[in-house]
This record gives C-alpha cells, structure tokens and sequence, in this order.
C-alpha cells in the first residue's frame, strides 16, 4: 500500500471502479446529505404525483380506465415508499421526511403544481411526465447508491405501463372526435413545457450537478437527459397527429438532434419556490390526508400494543416455512 | 399516543418468487406488528404476482457484518482454490464427473 490516501480519495476511486456504497460504508458527509435530499424529494413526488390523477379517478370514462388509473396511482404510492425506505438507510427518519414535506421544507417535482382539467390530462401526464420521469429513473438504476438503484430498478419496472397507458389515452382522443382531438393537444400545449422543465436548469445553471455526477449518484447531465426526451417524443407526437407547441423545434441534422425554443425558467422557479397553480392545495391535500388518518395509525398501534402484553413469548423455535 | 405512532418498527420483507426458490430480500417498511407487515409488504411488494410466500423480519433482529471486516471475513476463502471442481484436472475419457 505504501501511499496514503484520505477517505475521500478512496471512496472516490470506489465509485469510480462502479462499486456501489451501502448504507455501512463510510461516505463524504456531501455525499449523504445530497442522497437524503435527492431520494426524499423524490420520495415526495411520488407521494404528492398521485394527487393529480387522483383527481379523475372517479370520473374516468370508463370502468376499464378506472381500474388503470387505480393501478397507476397505487404504484405511485408504493414508489414512494420504497424511496423513503431507500433515504431511511442514510440515517434520516420517515417523521422526518414528512414533517418536511408537510411543513414546505421540502421540495417535491414542480409539475405536480400543475392543474389537472381534462380526462385528456391523465393521457399528457403519463405519457409525458412518467416519460420524462422514467427516463431519469432509467439513468438512476446505475445510481452509486446500492438502496436507492436497486430502488429504481424496482420502479422502472412498473413504471413503463404508466407511459404506456398515457400515451394510449392520448392516441384513442386524437382518432376520436374533434372535440376529443381538440382535448388531446391542449392538454398537450399545458404539459409540454413543465414536463421538459422536468429535468431541472440548464447544465450551466446547476451548481449541484457536477459534484453529483463525480460522485456517481447521477449519471447523465439534465440537458442531456432532456435532449433525449425531446428527440423521442417528437415522432411520438407527429403519430398520433398532434403538435408539441414550440414553434422553434426543429431537426438539426449537424447535431443530429432536435433543437427546441427557450424554456421560461422563471417559471420554474417561481413554482418550486411555491407560487405555482396548485402548490398550496397539494401541500394541504397531504396534511388533510395525514391528519385523517391519525386515528387509524394509533388505532393500530394501540391493537398492537395491545396484541403484544396478551402474547405469550414463543419458547420454541421453528423454522420459518 | 399519535406521537408513538411515529415511531412503527422497521420490517425487513423477504419474498419467495416462485415454489422451490428461496426468499430474498425485497426492502423494508414500516408496520405496527407482525401481521400489519405481512399485508402492508403484500400490498407493497407483491403487486405483480411478484411472490408466493412473504417473510417479515423486525430490522432490529438482523445482525449485519460489517463492511470493515470484509477482508477477515470473506478473503481466507480467496486463496482455497481447491474448494471448487475445476481445480482438478480429470480427463476427458473419464466422462462428465
Ligand atoms: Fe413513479
Ligand atoms: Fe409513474
């Protein structure tokens, strides 16, 4: 061995080598902190992307796309729960995280700000906003966290029907009538842009960034990402006939991408600081949600407390069957 | 009494995905007892025909190795070739062993 090398450097070489850390290993204090943040924010918007689609679930059109919408809804909850249970092993607490999304401390995906008007909504959004979403996920399985990739993998898994179901809502309006058509694009016009605004600021305008990727915790750079996005969805949209509403995209056969217009960042920030469309009735969605259910949380508690004086402790050990 | 609520036990959840395969470890949850686990970990991790039996473990009864003993655990057996078949050259006449 001979040389020394400071903790740091060896950790850096770990994650280098494509090693993932697990919860017992020794990490930069940064790189724990930046992990809590990441994976409970993420956590939270999984928890909090269920209140828009919530929102139509009683009025699906169908029996069909209810038992869909359901299913996708329900996945949501349980992405969340696996992330938070991912954030738990660095040491934070489950109250925690939720006393800090419910108090504002903690940010969650800035498109779940966003209205949910039309039944053609639940099309944009799983098409978009799980596409967009997906593909970050996609990146994150490779993550230099072993909980929070192994966490994505689980996710990615369940996660492609949710794009699929979307984009087959947005297709079955764009053949129907019209109206229905008419439906489809503008809840295309309204989500485009919040969606591509997904992958957060332009690479010049996040600081964060480049210490992530060094670390490994994110893999491909946010414009990157979206540059992706955007070169998949574009023959997505011209096959179902609708238009993504910026006049500015174009093929650009030198980069071999597709250029596209300014996005209005002062937009996304003015949500993420809290002054988008619906950011005060989601956060009190939650905290009704919470409070309604207190009761049934120490109802079980209580059952189990109860249930626990009442056992006798077993003396015989049997193998588990 | 809604403060204790907080504070369920973590559960580790092990789920065995088909008869005749082991459990593995799925991840965790919290749950107020044993049985609350089990339903929670089915609605959780089982959403997809994922498994046929579930295992719930309070996080508190595992006992882990710790990441700095890797080396004297699990090195003395880097150095046992011997330990496996194909340490040991037997002719191709003598057919499959
Ligand atoms: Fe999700
Ligand atoms: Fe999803």
């Amino acid at each position: 061995m001979g040389e020394t090398h400071s903790l740091e450097d060896r950790f850096q070489a770990f994650v280098e080598a494509e090693n993932k850390v697990e919860p017992k290993h020794w990490m930069p204090d940064g790189y724990r902190k930046t992990l809590v943040r990441q994976i409970s924010q993420h956590a939270h918007s999984e928890v909090v992307g269920m209140l828009p689609e919530a929102n139509w679930i009683s009025r699906a059109p169908s029996l069909r796309a209810k038992l869909i919408l359901l299913a996708k809804v329900q996945d949501e909850a349980g992405h969340g729960l696996y992330l938070y249970s991912a954030a738990e092993t660095l040491g934070t607490s489950r109250d925690q995280m939720i006393d800090d999304l419910l108090s504002g401390k903690a940010k969650y995906s800035s498109i779940f700000n966003y209205p949910t008007l039309t039944w053609a909504d639940m099309g944009a959004i799983g098409w978009l906003v799980d596409g967009a979403a997906i593909a970050n996920q996609v990146m994150l399985c490779r993550t230099s966290y072993g909980p929070y990739s192994r966490a994505m993998v689980r996710i990615c898994k369940e996660e492609s029907f949710h794009q699929r179901q979307g984009y087959e809502i947005m297709m079955t309006l764009a053949k129907g009538t019209k109206e229905q058509k008419a439906m489809a694009q503008d809840a295309l016009n309204r989500w485009w842009w919040p969606s591509i605004m997904m992958f957060g600021p332009s690479d010049d305008n996040s600081p964060n960034s480049a210490q992530s990727m060094k670390w490994r915790i994110k893999r491909k750079s946010n414009d990157e990402l979206r540059q992706e996005f955007i070169d998949k969805t574009v023959a997505q949209a011209e096959f179902i006939g609708l238009t993504l509403p910026d006049p500015d995209l174009k093929w650009n056969a030198e980069t071999g991408h597709y250029d596209f217009g300014e996005i209005d960042w002062t937009e996304f920030f003015e949500v993420i600081a809290g002054n988008g469309p619906c950011n005060a009735e989601r956060l009190a969605a939650r905290q009704k949600a919470h409070d309604e259910g207190a009761w049934v949380r120490d109802a079980a508690t209580a059952y189990a407390v109860k249930q626990a004086a009442r056992k006798p402790n077993p003396s015989t050990q049997t193998h588990a069957a | 009494m809604s403060q204790a609520s907080h504070q369920w036990p973590l559960w580790e959840v092990f789920v065995r995905s088909k008869n005749g395969l082991a459990h593995k470890h799925s991840g965790s949850l919290h749950a107020p007892d044993a049985e609350m686990a089990l339903k929670n970990a089915r609605d959780v991790y089982t959403r997809r025909s994922e498994g046929v039996s579930i295992w719930v473990v309070p996080s508190s009864s595992i006992t882990a190795s710790s990441p700095d003993e890797k080396d004297p655990l699990f090195a003395p057996s880097d150095d046992k070739v011997y330990r496996h078949p194909t340490f040991y050259d037997i002719p191709d006449e003598v057919g499959h062993m």
